[in-house]
């Protein structure tokens, strides 16, 4: 997996420059470089694999990109107004890795199936998630929110790696479904699925990471582990994650790993598409790293000025994904003011749309969740239930008993 | 009506499910040419192949965490794990994602996993190889847990597992496997709700609650009492989440007095829930405290010590004779 590419937008990143060189010393050979095909100039570079991938993206698609980077920004802007005036629990922003996230979800096809972390609002968006539906967890009144049988999305994972298998048994699942099908001659779509696993950097050192890859490559299961190499875990950095660039892990286990510029939106798309496809036709796993960067705090709780220099964050800055396209854009005459002016409309009105619906979003009965604990009767849930509703109707007409005031506004205050 | 040993009626109660199942797959550590350590899945790959009876990675967690994966994807698998005090490299697959899996998903998704565990002790082993942890795991909401203590329920209870739509954890008492009892293949008969506890033996004067290994020795126990003129219930509660609590009430409110016996330690056992609830609901009935029967708080002893361990006879009898002093 190579590119004629200089990797040019990231010579001036002084500390990756001495990890790559630990790296190669580490290793004895040079690292593979970096896929990128739209330079920071918005240039169109060419690559002996890629560009072919990149050239199946019409006008109307890479619009699409732009239009897409544009609005999960927006909704990551409210989102995080939202969790300020006390709307949502806590918010994790994605502002950095629009590209990433845009560029490997639209380049699944709907019978793909996407396990996301829970950073993944943009890869939401391109599986058609309502967006209002995904704050429900961050607003405290769900665990999860959607139902991933309607988008193959998957529920967001608090408890980082531990999707990655549950991806890989659902890899297997379609190689089952495939063989199934063949039996019983009916053929059909399942022939053409694969999943998506999407993890960080600080996730990769989880053992689930390594245990997913390890039944992923034992069963040549089609499953695209895409890490989105964000730089920091919080407070940690990469190079305590690892010493040699994540995508070389892939030798390891016996698939291609690929490392691809993460804010190039055509490099995201090409390489994805390359590797689903890989993955569909039963030669494998693959693991992409998407080398991005999360531009603002890890959540709304955290406080990035404890532990990196803002001119870090402002070297990524000038690395934006959005104005890489949207000079792409321009100097090729593919978008002019009016599309950029409706853009910004469009990512108004969702922005809007989300206000509205968070307000509205309904807290549940928590006999729903008396209801959901199992999927069968349960006595004990129906003993507890009983409990719960005499105990409930003693109160019925009379006004719930105060808090005592300390406790009421730690509460609110999150 | 045919006689087998626990070992091979799950066998067989495996050789069904496949059969009949073909979503259903096995997934663990040397379960395939071996037939597992204990050879439980004996002959099986032979039968059904290396796709419905799969040898994985040794990777507890990645068992575990597939067949989560193959179960949203519409599959039921049934994961070995090679001995208890190995399950808990997939604990945290177990706990924050197979039993929470319904729940998050606001009941859209289930995910009908069935993990097996050889447990208990008294096979004389190393360290790691004769644990309880059936606590660790009851205290979950979202799992159900259930251990057979004999043929005829090893064969029908493991189908049931595999039918349930919730995660279950299928617990075996190892030290049983050998264990030779009649099985009718034809009809579950009384077994056929897996989560309903058993009267094993009608009695007056006292009942024992008991589960898997401990079974036979409760009904031992219950036997040598009868000689000195007591009449003693016993109950194999086969399931041990949820916990049959209305069959072990009717049976206190008849006897008066109840004894819990299990090998897992005392401390934050399921014997201190049933003593707990049983207080609560039939507090008037007691003539004497419950009483448990249990392991110590220690790490599992040494072979060489694990008959000290190990609730006998005579320990349920010394417990029965303290609840008949009230
Ligand atoms: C098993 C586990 N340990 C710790 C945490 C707490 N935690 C939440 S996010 C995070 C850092 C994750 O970093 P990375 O994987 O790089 O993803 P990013 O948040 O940067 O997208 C940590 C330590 C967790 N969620 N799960």
């Amino acid at each position: 997996m190579g590119t004629h590419l200089p990797s040019t937008e990231f010579d001036e990143t002084a500390v990756d420059d001495q990890r790559e060189a630990d790296a190669e010393a580490v290793m004895g050979e040079p690292l593979a470089p970096m896929v990128q095909l739209l330079g920071p100039d918005g240039k169109l570079g060419a690559d002996p694999v890629f560009t072919e991938y990149a050239d199946r993206l019409m006008p109307e698609a890479l619009r699409g990109l732009y239009a897409d980077m544009a609005a999960i920004r927006r909704f990551d802007v409210e989102a995080t107004a939202l969790q300020r005036q006390g709307q949502l629990a806590l918010w994790v922003p994605l502002t950095g890795q629009e590209a990433a996230q845009i560029g490997s979800g639209r380049a699944s096809q709907p019978q793909d199936y996407i396990f996301p972390t829970y950073r993944e609002h943009g890869v939401a968006l391109t599986r058609d998630v309502d967006l209002a539906e995904l704050l429900r967890q961050f607003r405290g009144v769900s665990n999860g929110g959607w139902n991933p049988k309607d988008t193959n999305f998957h529920l967001y994972t608090l408890v980082l790696a531990a999707q990655t298998l549950h991806a890989v048994g659902y890899a297997m699942g379609i190689q089952r479904d495939q063989k199934l099908a063949a039996a019983s001659s009916t053929g059909g779509r399942e022939r053409d699925a694969a999943v998506i696993a999407y993890f960080g950097d600080g996730a990769s050192s989880e053992g689930d990471v390594h245990e997913s890859m390890v039944f992923a490559s034992s069963y040549n299961a089609p499953v695209v582990f895409f890490c989105q190499n964000n730089h920091w875990a919080i407070s940690v950095p990469t190079n305590v994650q690892t010493r040699v660039p994540l995508s070389n892990r892939a030798k390891g286990y016996g698939f291609p790993g690929i490392r691809v510029d993460g804010n190039d939106v055509i490099a995201v798309h090409a390489v994805t598409e390359w590797a689903l496809e890989h993955a569909r036709q039963g030669k494998g796993p693959v693991l992409i790293e998407a080398f991005t960067y999360r531009v603002g705090a890890h959540t709304t709780a955290d406080d990035p000025t404890k532990y990196r220099p803002s001119s870090e964050e402002d070297a990524w800055r000038a690395k934006d994904p959005l104005l890489r396209l949207e000079k792409y854009l321009r100097a090729e005459g593919l978008a002019d003011d009016a599309f950029f002016a409706k853009v910004k409309a469009d990512g108004d009105e969702l922005a809007a749309y989300v206000r509205r619906t968070t307000h509205d979003l309904e807290t549940p009965d928590i006999r729903s969740a008396f209801a959901n604990t199992y999927a069968e009767a349960h006595p004990l849930v129906a003993e507890e239930l009983a409990w719960f509703e005499e105990y409930s109707a003693g109160f019925a007409g009379e006004e719930p008993a105060a808090e005592p005031a300390g406790q009421a506004a730690a509460k609110a205050g999150h | 009506m045919t006689t087998m040993t626990i070992a091979k009626a799950i066998n067989e109660g495996l050789r069904a499910t496949l059969a009949g199942n073909p979503k259903s797959l096995l997934m663990g550590e040397d379960i395939g040419p071996l037939g597992g350590v204990y050879r439980v899945t004996d002959g099986l790959i032979g039968e059904f192949g290396p796709d419905r009876v799969v040898d994985t990675p040794l990777a507890e967690s990645g068992i575990i965490g597939t067949a989560i994966g193959l179960a949203l994807r519409g599959y039921s698998p049934v994961c070995e794990i090679q001995f208890d005090g190995f399950v808990f490299p997939g604990f945290n697959q177990i706990t924050t994602q197979l039993a929470k899996m319904h729940a998050r998903s606001n009941g859209n998704l289930t995910v009908p996993v069935v993990i097996r565990i050889p447990y208990g002790g008294g096979i004389g082993s190393v360290e790691h190889h004769s644990e309880s942890p059936e606590a660790l795991f009851a205290h979950t909401a979202g799992l159900r847990i259930i251990t057979p203590s004999n043929p005829h329920d090893a064969y029908w209870m493991i189908q049931q597992a595999v039918e349930c739509q919730d995660p279950v954890i299928f617990f075996e008492p190892k030290r049983r496997y050998w264990l030779k009892g009649d099985v009718d293949v034809e009809t579950p008969g009384p077994s056929s709700d897996p989560f309903k506890a058993h009267v094993l033996r009608a009695g007056t004067d006292a009942t024992i609650v008991a589960y898997g290994p401990l079974v036979p020795v409760a009904l031992a126990a219950a036997n040598a009492a009868e000689e000195d003129g007591r009449s003693v219930e016993v109950i194999d509660l086969r399931s041990i989440s949820p916990l049959d609590f209305d069959t072990v009430t009717a049976s206190v409110q008849k006897t008066g007095r109840l004894i819990v016996a299990h090998e897992a330690p005392t401390f934050g056992g399921i014997g201190g829930e049933i003593a707990a609830r049983i207080s609560e609901r039939a507090f008037h009935s007691l003539e004497a405290p419950v009483i448990r029967v249990g392991g110590f708080h220690m790490p599992y002893p040494v072979a060489k010590v694990e008959e000290d361990y190990l609730p006998d006879i005579d320990r349920i009898l010394e417990a029965l004779d303290r609840a008949l002093s009230y």
